[in-house]
């Protein structure tokens, strides 16, 4: 794909909501798991939130609510944009979703190290 | 940048198979890339195939993807697009039919602005008999500040053929045809809303649109397809809830 025409901040903003949209997706399903497992005994669910305290589990944490972050502030944007009519300053709204998940993510970060 | 003595241009030869030949133009002071594109026709290579009219950016027939890019050729200064050793490429606009080299066929671009009942149908004289008096239009109201957001459209198709979706969807109506509609929809004058609505509400129509704002980042004239979709969207959206339609 020639990314030459594609290069622009808009079109990078469509990238990020589709693909946080889809891991996010995929994420789901091991949610659910982890939530089934709390039905099945107060054991198996202490040793899964056990190993959550690993630190690469926590910053895979810190990635899925970024991810979670972007695609709602992205959200956002183009709502704002269809239903509200703001076309102007799209760029920066495009900055300001960006600034916006990537705070969700470090006050996280914050809270859990 | 110290500007280059000559240019080092790659040319789509061909029609949809074909490759680059590549010539050498000399660079000049205030160059646009439609006068390098008419250098090689006029002097290096009679049988190059290129379409052009008005030169000052009022036609929209000179349209190319330059390094990549739809842009007016007109109105293009070579200084602006040119690589560090002088390179520039150009091809055909994408996402149309290729006659041949530069030139590619815009028929299903301005079918799609039937399609999308692009012209403007009198309310007062369906038949397309002359109203009988003037309308008053304020300038200063809403639906006329929305209509002309977006009627100096010059039909170039440097949207089109910067757009994603119509490249996904052959079947979708492009940024221009229904920013064209978005037009007709703010004009008070025109009787057809209705069937406008309808023809743009599809799954070719508005809803398809992602809004990667290409259209609106690449457009010559600094229109705003993107918002004209998404006043699309938006009107439909509230019709069909409100019942309207």
């Amino acid at each position: 794909m020639d990314l030459r025409p594609r290069a622009h901040p808009t079109y990078l903003a469509f990238v990020v909501h589709r693909v946080s949209g889809l891991l996010l997706a995929l994420f789901l399903p091991l949610h659910f798991w982890a939530l089934g497992s709390a039905i099945s005994g107060e054991a198996r669910l202490d040793g899964f939130l056990r190993w959550t305290e690993n630190p690469l589990v926590k910053a895979a944490e810190t990635g899925l609510v970024v991810l979670l972050a972007a695609h709602l502030a992205g959200g956002l944007r183009v709502m704002a944009l269809e239903f509200l009519g703001w076309r102007k300053r799209q760029k920066d709204m495009v900055a300001i979703s960006a600034g916006l998940a990537l705070l969700v993510g470090l006050l996280f970060l914050l809270n859990v190290v | 940048m110290a500007e280059p003595a000559s240019l080092k241009v790659s040319v789509w030869r061909g029609g949809e198979q074909g490759d680059f030949a590549r010539y050498e133009v000399p660079a000049r002071a205030n160059q646009t890339v439609l006068d390098v594109v008419t250098h090689i026709q006029r002097e290096l290579d009679p049988s190059l195939a290129y379409r052009f009219a008005c030169r000052v950016g009022m036609c929209g027939s000179c349209a190319m993807t330059v390094n990549g890019r739809a842009r007016w050729t007109c109105r293009t200064h070579v200084r602006k697009v040119v690589g560090a050793d002088g390179e520039l490429e150009l091809r055909p606009l994408a996402n149309l039919p290729v006659i041949r080299d530069l030139a590619a066929d815009l028929a299903p671009f301005f079918d799609k602005w039937q399609r999308a009942q692009g012209r403007f149908q009198p309310k007062d004289a369906p038949d397309g008999a002359v109203p009988e008096d003037f309308v008053v239009v304020p300038p200063a109201s809403k639906a006329r500040r929305e209509a002309d957001a977006g009627i100096e459209c010059i039909g170039c198709a440097v949207c089109y053929a910067s757009c994603d979706v119509v490249a996904w969807n052959p079947d979708y109506l492009g940024p221009a045809a229904l920013n064209r509609a978005w037009t007709l929809v703010n004009d008070v004058r025109d009787g057809a809303h209705g069937d406008r609505l309808d023809a743009v509400a599809g799954d070719a129509g508005c809803h398809s649109c992602h809004s990667t704002q290409s259209c609106t980042e690449r457009c010559p004239k600094n229109l705003d397809p993107s918002s004209a979709i998404a006043g699309l969207k938006r009107r439909l959206f509230w019709d069909t809830l409100l019942g309207r339609r």
